[in-house]
């Protein structure tokens, strides 16, 4: 029979990435002057098991690099051999390492084993450097992935003689051989079938006792066998493997006297000369060591990892989709009925399906949007490990605190959520954090904190990252923003407007470029990342006590609060979360600036303002536009006011596709169907402004907004 | 044909054990733990025990000793999975009552071999 191992590779990688990540955290988790039993146990499993998949389905690579490290965990789990903080550093390295081969395997590469091979000489250093010994005792022999079956590969030169005519065998069974489950007959019988059934076998009696010391459970039968066949030793040794400690077993060729005997019988225990060959195995490349450690910075290319397709849903949320799903066929089929012979004295139960048709079909969505729904520790989980590097990197105490991190939302927005968070926690740790000696110095303690939370909130995820380091140094960011031009020089700025600065393009405070952070290239890229999430980020600071920033998402993307807007016979939905505020036009103070631009002043601020129907090009009949409403919205920081005719309701939008049911256009990102079937058109908050800047004036020289002003 | 209970932590492995017996005909009753396993155990009776050694909550050998106490598992066959081959490992499990133990890695054919050993 053979089996196509291939169908099982793609859960042997969802879950040795799994175990990747286990490890990963486990090794974070860990003390190295009092390693927990229980978090080392959890480790080495996730090796055993990367190494016992690896090997079966016939990942020689990665399982033979794998031995070494489960090796050496198999010591620290016995106790043999404690953990320094350089091992730890090389069983991290070493997770990235299995992560990279096993990437570039699923992408269908082979993987470069520079690395792995560096680091596999480094473990076999270390286990061959403190105790050759044990090395020894753990190489078991099996890392090869050959799949040699185990069974007596040691009997070696048992046999001579044997092959040729046949044996002589004497079983003798201990009393409590069956109580392992293990039968003579089930021996016998397989005996009897590799010699052909060329084979002779007489039980002896004698040491069954009387009826009443007979235990019936015991076995008090023993068996001389005669096989009259040139079997391999092996196959023998084979047969009779389970039992060598249950049962005196005595092998030999026929011809030879049964005294003799003895000496073969040894042979069973012959495991020893194919380990000895593994430790020679093991200490070879040890001499190469040191070598190619200093070639180590030369980093293979990395292929682009695959990003993942499949999602893990819990069962109870597919069982509850089946059982709303059969709620719904009832419905259809009272429905149904229903309708085949319909008459108006059925119009009430008609009216009570149609509401239970609802209830069915909001419940569904509902189930069906959770599916995707996915703890948020999914990132949250790489934190620990990015903490721990940068912190050592630069030389500071900093502990991690998480809170929340079953709070769920959708996949989609958690895949782009990783990079902004990378970044804003690399920023907090390298310019909030102060080094020790500062905080002790400014009565801290000598450990930083950087926490992130994350929540859900009125329908909205919010995730907030806070230290409790220096906080942002506004007079330092005043002076920098007034260098580099991006305010004027005689710029009176509020203690807000001074924290929005780090959001602009091209701005840096850190007066040192470093390679974590400060390079001004992250925190406008941030923002916009999250913007385009429908997201906003906001961030409260006070000197020397620290800073936060909050991020807050929609929990998804396929959905959308929205106000709808009507704009002569159009409908336009604005995301809510971008809606400041609206005004009426009549009233609002409104002006002429630089001849076709009008402007909103707004309390003290000038807003410039889109009329919508002639940014979309909307036949607009000649009306008074003191009905009109202003809608505020903001985008990138900036505030834009929108006319528009009416505001309407409020609700949630599945977000339709425009690109691929039409073709991407200009101020608008996606669509959707209303109730009564037409479809509507998602504004663009940030797309549209730019739009209206570059608007032509001759298109706005229509507007006649003094008659309202 | 026979009952087989497979257990491992391991989906992969155990997708690969469990695809293998009953590709050869056999009934296969998969649990991911040794607790799982105990408590399916309880409630059945198999040919045959297939479990991994190294398993949270409960590992094999555990599973293996709770198993013989068990009237209607005296005298099944246990077989452990394992790469471990050397013998203080080997031992643990006879000494929980192991029938004997099958070395990882192994083959889809080694695996039917072996088993033909204890079944029938």
């Amino acid at each position: 029979m053979s089996v196509d191992l291939s169908q099982f590779h793609q859960v042997f990688y969802e879950e040795s990435y799994e175990g990747l990540d286990a490890m990963e955290q486990g090794l974070l988790e860990m003390d190295v002057t009092a390693p927990d039993d229980e978090v080392i146990n959890t480790i080495f499993r996730a090796a055993h098991s990367i190494k016992g998949g690896s090997g079966t389905f016939g990942f020689n690579q990665v399982a033979n690099f794998t031995h070494v490290i489960e090796t050496l965990l198999d010591e620290v789990r016995s106790g043999d051999r404690g953990l320094d903080q350089n091992t730890m550093d090389l069983l991290l390295e070493s997770v990235d390492c299995m992560r990279g081969m096993l990437e570039e395997l699923q992408a269908g590469g082979e993987p470069d084993m520079t690395t792995p091979d560096q680091l596999r000489a480094k473990f076999e250093a270390i286990l061959s450097g403190e105790s050759a010994g044990d090395a020894a005792g753990a190489g078991d022999g099996s890392a090869g992935g050959a799949g040699d079956g185990g069974a007596g590969d040691g009997a070696d030169g048992g046999g001579e003689g044997g092959d040729g005519v046949g044996w002589l065998i004497e079983f003798i069974p201990e009393p409590q051989m069956l109580q392992t489950g293990n039968e003579a007959t089930r021996m016998l019988r397989q005996l009897n079938e590799i010699c052909e059934g060329k084979m002779a076998v007489t039980a002896h009696v004698d040491r069954v006792p009387g009826f009443h010391d007979l235990n019936p459970e015991h076995c008090y039968l023993y068996w001389h066998i005669t096989v009259n066949f040139p079997l391999e030793r092996t196959a023998i040794d084979e047969i009779f493997e389970w039992v060598v400690d249950d049962a005196e077993i005595n092998i030999s060729p026929l011809g030879q006297d049964v005294e003799s005997a003895a000496a073969p019988s040894e042979a069973q225990e012959a495991q020893a000369p194919s380990e000895t060959a593994q430790v020679v195995d093991i200490a070879q490349p040890q001499v190469e060591a040191s070598a190619p450690a200093e070639a180590q910075a030369q980093a293979a290319p990395k292929k682009a990892p695959q990003e993942s397709s499949s999602i893990r849903v819990d069962i109870d949320k597919v069982d509850n989709l089946i059982n709303m799903v059969g709620e719904l066929v009832i419905t259809q089929s009272m429905l149904g009925e229903l309708g085949e012979n319909f008459d108006m004295a059925h119009v009430q139960r008609l009216q009570e399906g149609l509401a239970q048709l609802e209830h069915n079909t909001r419940e569904l969505q509902e189930s069906v949007m959770k599916i995707r729904m996915m703890p948020i520790s999914f990132v949250f989980s790489r934190f620990p490990r990015l903490v721990r590097d940068t912190a050592r990197k630069l030389d500071k105490q900093i502990e991690l605190r998480m809170i929340g991190e079953h709070t769920e939302l959708d996949k989609t927005v958690m895949e782009k959520l990783g990079d902004p968070m990378v970044h804003l926690i690399r920023n907090s740790m390298d310019h909030g954090i102060e080094s020790p000696a500062e905080r002790v110095a400014n009565g801290k303690s000598e450990t930083g904190l950087v926490e992130l939370k994350a929540y859900h909130q009125s329908g909205n995820i919010v995730i907030e990252i806070e230290d409790d380091g220096a906080g942002l140094n506004t007079e330092r960011i005043l002076r920098k923003a007034k260098e580099n031009g991006v305010v004027p020089q005689d710029a009176n700025l509020s203690q807000e407007q001074i924290f929005d600065l780090i959001f602009q393009p091209g701005f840096s405070t850190a007066d040192v470029v470093s390679d974590l952070s400060g390079r001004g290239v992250g925190m406008d890229v941030v923002r916009r990342n999250i913007a385009a999430l429908n997201g906003s980020i906001e961030v409260f600071s006070e000197k020397d006590k620290g800073s936060r920033f909050v991020i807050r998402l929609p929990l998804t993307l396929a959905i959308l609060d929205g106000q709808l807007v009507q704009v002569e016979d159009q409908i336009y939905i604005f995301p809510l979360v971008s809606i400041v505020e609206s005004i009426q036009y009549k009233g609002s103070k409104l002006s002429n600036v630089g001849g076709h631009n009008d402007v909103l002043l707004l309390r003290d601020e000038y807003v410039p303002i889109v009329m919508l129907n002639q940014l979309f090009d909307i036949a607009s009949q000649e009306k008074p536009l003191d009905d009109s409403i202003i809608v505020v919205v903001e985008a990138d920081g900036e505030k834009v006011g929108v006319v528009v005719d009416e505001l309407l309701g409020q609700q949630q939008v599945v977000i339709k596709s425009l690109e691929e049911n039409y073709k991407k256009v200009d101020g608008i990102s996606g669509a959707t169907i209303l109730g009564d079937g037409t479809v509507a058109l998602i504004i663009d908050v940030s797309g549209m402004s730019k739009m209206s800047a570059n608007h032509t004036p001759a298109q706005s020289k229509n507007v006649k907004p003094h008659k309202a002003a | 044909m026979a009952k087989i209970l497979a257990v491992d932590d391991s989906a992969s492995m155990r997708q690969m054990v469990s695809f293998t017996l009953k590709g050869a005909g056999h009934d296969v009753v998969e649990a991911s733990d040794g607790v799982e396993a105990y408590k399916i155990a309880q409630g059945t009776s198999v040919d045959l025990v297939l479990s991994d050694v190294n398993m949270p909550n409960m590992n094999g050998i555990e599973l293996c000793a709770k198993l013989r106490t068990l009237a209607t598992y005296k005298f099944t066959p246990i077989l452990m999975l394992t790469t471990e081959s050397t013998g203080d490992k080997k031992m643990a499990g006879k000494t929980a009552g192991a029938t004997g133990w099958i070395v990882k890695p192994f083959n889809p054919d080694q695996l039917l071999t072996t088993i033909k050993k204890v079944l029938g």
